[in-house]
């Protein structure tokens, strides 16, 4: 079997996989990192979105081999550096941007891309960022709005919660 | 802490943050999936590609000599093992007293496959690949059948039934209602409205997909199943008593965190037994997760009605009684409450928010070669609330009417309740006027010309639709439902443990899967008990550690469950009375409780709850032969009634008449939930039921072809509702208290599911009524609007 | 999916001596062999990931040619300062693919290799006559595409790069499938070496086309107008969940109409 290196939310890892190894199953299963979710088999639902040296990506449409040397980056390794929320996590939760919390790993990671990409982005772009994200329970109005706070507090604004 | 500040910190009507959210956040949510058991083995479950068949070879010699295979079972081990087919929890009698045909419902196919995705072997090896590599090499060969797919041509009995003791596919043929006194009011209409109509069936797509693991402790003689179960005791009691004959003490069903349910997830399934059953018969145990392409075939699907409504009126528009005539797919098999769904959650809903002096419902319940029907949020009512406000909005088209004030002219008053209807239900309370008044006034109903005007110049149709719904949550008086066939109690149970040092651990029978429990029902505590919210722990999901429950489902949570956890809550303040009143030597009667303390009336005495709490684990002073120490109770909680959740939902849209794309401009909901406990949760949970809803109405669309088979069998062709599709919302809530259950709730989780799609078409109606435009079925699909324009547009040119 | 030996190739020499084992197969942001290969619809020996190639990368404009390596993924393309200033029709177009994920991972290369039906690069190769380069030749648009998932790439042939020349004007106008999200009808119209043309992805049974009829009413008259005299057959047409021959055939038209709109 091949050996595939990489480094995972900061840390260096390697282990044996096979060619078909996807890199959503090298972090659930070889890493455990059980954050990244599966949800579709069809590359929609979004559930397992991740940063491959920086860029969102769908963990379930890329083989671990792929992903030799890569930085990779999960929803366990986006907190502060003092294990609190970051403030796109904070956000999800002052404005109830999740209910059952499989969609949210994937939502985190899609929309954080979006911030570093446009950090003042209308509603309607994070409307048609999140294109590859399904969420079938909060109905995306208040995690739009979640983002929407999120980027505003990262451009120094405040919104209040309600 | 006294109790404003408990308040402040997490009572009732506050806008908690949710508790469960920071392990979601962090990636440290713990769902099924998520979890590996040691020396675990994986499965999957071969299944059937033909809608209808005779199974002629099961060949799994060469499949089970594959590497890393440990074992593979077929049809023949489950009857040789005599286990129990998956059991319905609820007998439907047809109106000629003969009992609903029920037939078996294997575990693997037993000689026949009667859906695409019937599982027919099960191959348990070392990995899932290893599995799916078995599975392919099984030998299969089934002699194909005319599939059963279309409910009209079925119940005629022609080609071979779904099931041989249902020769015409009929499971059941129910009506509710006076049939001559509505066919009496229909006599001497002025006008009589007719819509025909399919309610689309829908497919759940919770976006986790099912899941289960099976172990078994020979040592202990004891089976563990870890499942995506909205319901985990019901599960245990479905599947110990009827499938697996396993007692209640040797199985533990444990469902952790479930990645949404929306009804799909409170069924027992095939699945989880076998891998129960099989961890047993391996000895190791087995873990089974869905791929989504399975989880379309076989995760229960939702509504699918054919319909005949009609509504009969006088020359004011105020009617005088409606009919209606049913057909309702259940799919191959009888799902778990497949059976009450088009019926008891469906027909007795028909009187709506309106003084209907008569109403007659006709329900036939058809078997066909798809995957089973059961109930999928709203569960019944929304079909019934599809029938009644499309129907009502096609009679105000018809009889020159504005669609809200056909509504005014019939709604039940507010000094009318408690309200009779004439499909069996007693609505306590209620105030129709004022959720529809609420609704008008956010979506500026009367600025709607304008704007249309404005979509006109611009080549667009605009279109504004009103639905006002009713709902019965709270599921349900026991003795009620069991007259109606319910094969279980519908209560609920919780137990408040308090600690020795004062805080509290609540165990609740209801099951969080999104809906904040954890956060929701804490406030409820802290706010009865007058505590910090922080020192109450909510427990659920696991039935070694949850006295009993019936789980979570019809928006009845709050209502049943959370009273329960009062009832508990209040039990636990009568002790600690008679402790308090021995601590500071006064008589009970004296005793009052009030702010976190127990206190002597007129006096300054006053004993904090968490010092009562340490004298009942250390009872040196103490009544000890009045009471037992500690400070522990369990309540049952069995409602009265149902709750009746209700409001006025209004939607706007632009129909691009060139590409029939509909685009939703605006959409605002006023509910009445009765009192509210975290404002927050509850907007959340009408937009993810608005969503929902509008997905049916718009964009979802479950469609088997004449084979059987299902072309939208994966998200390439089974449209889900995404973020763009929808503007933001506004929700509000108008208050009317619940009558009979102490903390005056309805239930909120369905209310957007059922009220939205009529509001979608009756506005998409509005848009295209230039064109004489009265119906069209769901879902709304672009090509679908464009060809009703298409086949309008001559009509039209022709007038 | 099936197992398979991996190889990650840096040349595109290296590549194409990889392509000639039995049974292997090209590999480029797997945003649609992924899945396939899910479904166990395919069954590659070898998959030769043609990602870690740096010949295949890059986007330059020079003398009125957009050139675009294989290995350009849509969302380079989409943000590409270069490719907006020169073409923003195809900027458009990459940036509407799939969604920021599948626009992160998949190629263009890729995408016009594969020539699905609904795909939406193969409307802007063929509408605005690119030149396919692969490691052995290069190839004109119109005779790459060969229907169905079929191109005139040999066996073995790799895809390098595309060189679409600068249109005097061009707009993509995307009509979603509500489901997929690819293209229910896609049209990429162009003003571009001295004629107009109109390539439509999404709606024939033969894959990306040139609509002539529509290209002829607008050579003579770029209108709306003109789109509306124009007929559209629906002969030819797919039909499945979504639309029909007919819808298709009139989304055709609207689309193009949009795209003249657009372009005026
Ligand atoms: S699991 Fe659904 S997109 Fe990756
Ligand atoms: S929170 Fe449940 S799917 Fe998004």
């Amino acid at each position: 079997m091949p050996t595939v290196s990489m480094t995972v939310n900061g840390k260096a890892v390697a282990s044996d996989v096979e060619g078909r190894t996807l890199l959503v199953d090298f972090l659930r299963e070889n890493l455990r990192l059980t954050g990244t979710h599966v949800g579709c088999d069809t590359l929609q639902c979004g559930a397992c979105v991740v940063h491959v040296n920086g860029d969102s990506v769908k963990a379930c449409s890329m083989l671990a081999l792929s992903a030799e040397g890569a930085e990779i980056t999960t929803i366990e390794g986006i907190a502060n550096p003092d294990g609190s929320l970051s403030v796109l996590q904070r956000a999800f939760q002052d404005h109830h941007g999740l209910q059952c919390g499989f969609c949210t790993p994937g939502m985190v990671m899609s929309a954080a891309d979006l911030l570093k990409r446009n950090a003042n982005p209308s509603e309607r772009e994070v409307r048609e960022w999140l294109e590859g994200n399904l969420c079938r329970c909060t109905g995306y109005h208040n995690i739009v709005k979640a983002i929407l706070a999120a980027a505003a507090e990262m451009r120094g604004e405040k919104i209040a919660a309600e | 802490m006294p109790r404003d500040e408990a308040v402040a910190s997490g009572g009732i009507g506050k806008a908690v943050k949710r508790r469960e959210d920071v392990r979601f956040l962090t990636g440290k949510g713990t769902y099924t999936d998520d979890m590996n058991r040691p020396d675990q083995t994986y499965c999957v479950f071969l299944r059937s590609n033909v809608a209808h068949g005779q199974i002629t070879r099961v060949d799994t010699a060469a499949a089970s000599a594959m590497p890393g295979v440990v074992r593979i079972f077929t049809g023949e081990d489950i009857a040789a093992a005599g286990l129990g087919g998956v059991p319905c929890g609820w007998e439907i009698t047809s109106s000629n007293g003969e009992k609903m045909k029920e037939p078996a419902h294997p575990i693997l196919a037993q000689g026949k496959v009667r859906h695409v995705g019937d599982p027919i072997a099960a191959v348990v090896a070392e990995s899932r690949e290893a599995a799916k590599d078995a599975a392919e090499a099984i030998g299969l060969e089934i002699e194909e059948m005319g599939a059963v797919v279309n409910m009209t041509t079925a119940i005629q009995g022609h080609g071979a039934p779904v099931h041989d003791e249902a020769e015409d596919n009929l499971c059941y043929d129910w009506d509710l209602g006076d049939k001559d006194a509505t066919d009496a009011a229909f006599a001497n209409a002025t006008h009589v409205t007719t819509l025909e109509f399919v309610n689309n069936r829908m497919i759940p797509n919770a976006m986790e997909p099912r899941a289960a693991i099976g172990e078994y402790d020979a040592a202990r003689d004891q089976h563990t199943l870890y499942t995506t179960s909205q319901n985990p005791h019901v599960i245990r009691l479905l599947m110990g008593a009827f499938v697996l004959n396993i007692p209640e003490h040797k199985l533990r069903v444990m469902a952790p965190d479930v990645g949404g349910g929306f009804g799909s997830k409170i069924f027992h399934y095939a699945e989880e037994a076998f891998v129960t059953w099989a961890s047993k018969e391996i000895g190791r145990p087995i873990k089974w997760t869905a791929e989504r392409s399975e989880s379309f075939v076989t995760d229960a699907h939702g509504r699918d009605h054919v319909t005949k409504a009609e509504l009969a009126m006088d020359s004011e528009g105020k009617f005088l009684a409606l009919r209606a005539d049913t057909l309702a797919n259940m799919g191959a098999y009888l799902s778990t409450f497949a059976p009450c769904v088009p019926t008891w959650l469906h027909g007795t809903l028909l009187a709506g928010q309106y003084a209907h002096p008569a109403v007659h419902c006709r329900v036939r319940a058809v078997f066909t070669n798809t995957v089973p029907v059961d109930a999928y949020r709203g569960a019944g009512r929304p079909e019934a609330t599809y029938l009644l406000e499309r129907l009502i909005n096609k009679a105000a088209q018809e009889i020159g009417l504005d669609q809200v004030e056909i509504r005014r002219r019939n709604f039940i008053r507010p000094d009318q309740f408690p309200y009779d209807t004439p499909v069996a239900l007693q609505y306590d309370t209620g105030n129709y006027l004022a959720t529809l008044a609420r609704a008008l006034e956010m979506a500026d109903y009367a600025g709607f010309n304008a704007r249309k005007a404005e979509s006109a110049a611009r080549g667009k149709l605009r279109g504004i639709g009103l639905s006002c719904y009713i709902e019965a949550c709270g599921i349900a008086p026991s003795s009620l439902v069991g007259a109606l066939g319910a094969r279980a109690g519908l209560y609920e149970a919780a137990s408040v443990r308090v600690n020795p040092t004062g805080s509290v651990s609540v165990f609740t029978g209801s099951h969080s899967h999104g809906q904040g429990h954890e956060t929701t029902f804490a406030q409820v505590v802290a706010d009865r008990l007058g505590i910090p919210y922080e020192s109450i722990e909510i427990v659920h999901g696991d039935t070694d550690r949850v006295p009993f429950g019936m789980g979570t489902y019809g928006s009845r949570s709050l209502a049943v469950g959370g009273t329960a956890i009062v009832n508990a809550v209040d039990k636990v303040i009568a002790k600690g009375k008679k402790i308090a009143a021995h601590l500071m030597e006064a008589s009970e009667a004296d005793v009052v409780f009030e702010d976190g303390q127990y206190k002597v009336a007129g006096t300054d005495k006053a004993k904090a709850f968490g010092e009562v709490s340490l004298a009942a684990y250390v009872p040196h002073q103490y009544p000890i032969e009045d009471i037992e120490p500690g400070l522990e109770e369990t309540a049952f909680y069995d409602p009265k009634n149902f709750t009746f959740p209700a409001g006025s939902y209004l939607c706007e849209v632009e129909v691009d008449p060139d590409t029939g794309k509909i685009e939703v401009l605006g959409f605002w909901a006023a509910d009445d939930f009765g009192n509210v406990v975290n404002p927050m949760i509850v907007e959340g949970q009408v937009h993810g039921g608005l969503v929902q809803g509008l997905g049916q109405a718009f964009i979802e669309n479950c469609v088997y072809d004449e084979n059987g088979q299902l072309p939208s069998g994966s998200y390439m062709d089974y449209a889900m509702p995404r973020a763009g599709d929808f503007p933001s919302f506004e929700v509000d809530t108008c208050v009317t208290a619940c009558t009979h259950n102490p903390l005056g709730v309805k239930g909120c989780g369905e209310a957007g599911a059922i009220g939205a799609p009529p509001a979608l078409v009756n506005a998409v109606v509005d848009a295209l009524s230039a064109y004489g435009v009265d119906h069209i079925d769901m879902p709304l699909s672009p090509q679908k609007v464009w060809a009703t324009i298409q086949a309008a547009k001559p009509a039209m040119a022709a007038e | 999916m099936y197992n398979f030996d991996y190889v990650k190739p840096a040349s595109v020499a290296d590549a194409v001596a990889a392509l000639q084992g039995e049974d292997a197969q090209a590999i480029a942001g797997g945003q649609t062999l992924i899945a396939t290969m899910k479904q166990r619809l395919a069954q590659p020996r070898t998959l030769v990931d043609l990602t870690g190639i740096t010949e295949m990368q890059g986007i330059s404009v020079d003398g009125g040619v957009v050139s675009v390596g294989a290995g350009a993924r849509h969302a380079e393309v989409a943000g590409s300062a270069e490719v907006r200033g020169a073409i923003p029709a195809l900027a458009d177009l990459a940036g509407k693919i799939g969604d920021p994920q599948v626009r992160n991972r998949g190629t263009i290369g890729g995408s016009i290799a594969n020539n699905d039906p609904s795909a939406c690069y193969p409307a802007a190769v063929l509408g605005l006559g690119a030149t396919v380069v692969t490691n052995a030749r290069e190839i004109a648009a119109a005779d790459f595409f060969q229907g169905l998932y079929t191109t005139s790439l040999n066996e073995g042939e790799v895809v390098t790069a595309v060189k679409f020349p600068v249109a005097a004007a061009a707009s993509w106008q995307k009509f979603e499938q509500p489901a997929s999200r690819f293209s229910l009808v896609g049209v990429f119209v162009a003003k571009v070496e001295g004629e107009v043309r109109v390539a439509v992805t999404g709606a024939s049974e033969e894959g990306v086309f040139r609509a002539a009829a529509l290209e002829q009413a607008l050579a003579s008259d770029f209108s709306a107008a003109a789109v509306e005299g124009a007929s559209v057959s629906s002969a030819g047409m797919i039909a499945d969940l979504h639309g029909t021959p007919d819808y298709r055939a009139n989304l055709v038209k609207v689309m193009t109409k949009r795209a003249v709109e657009a372009m005026s």
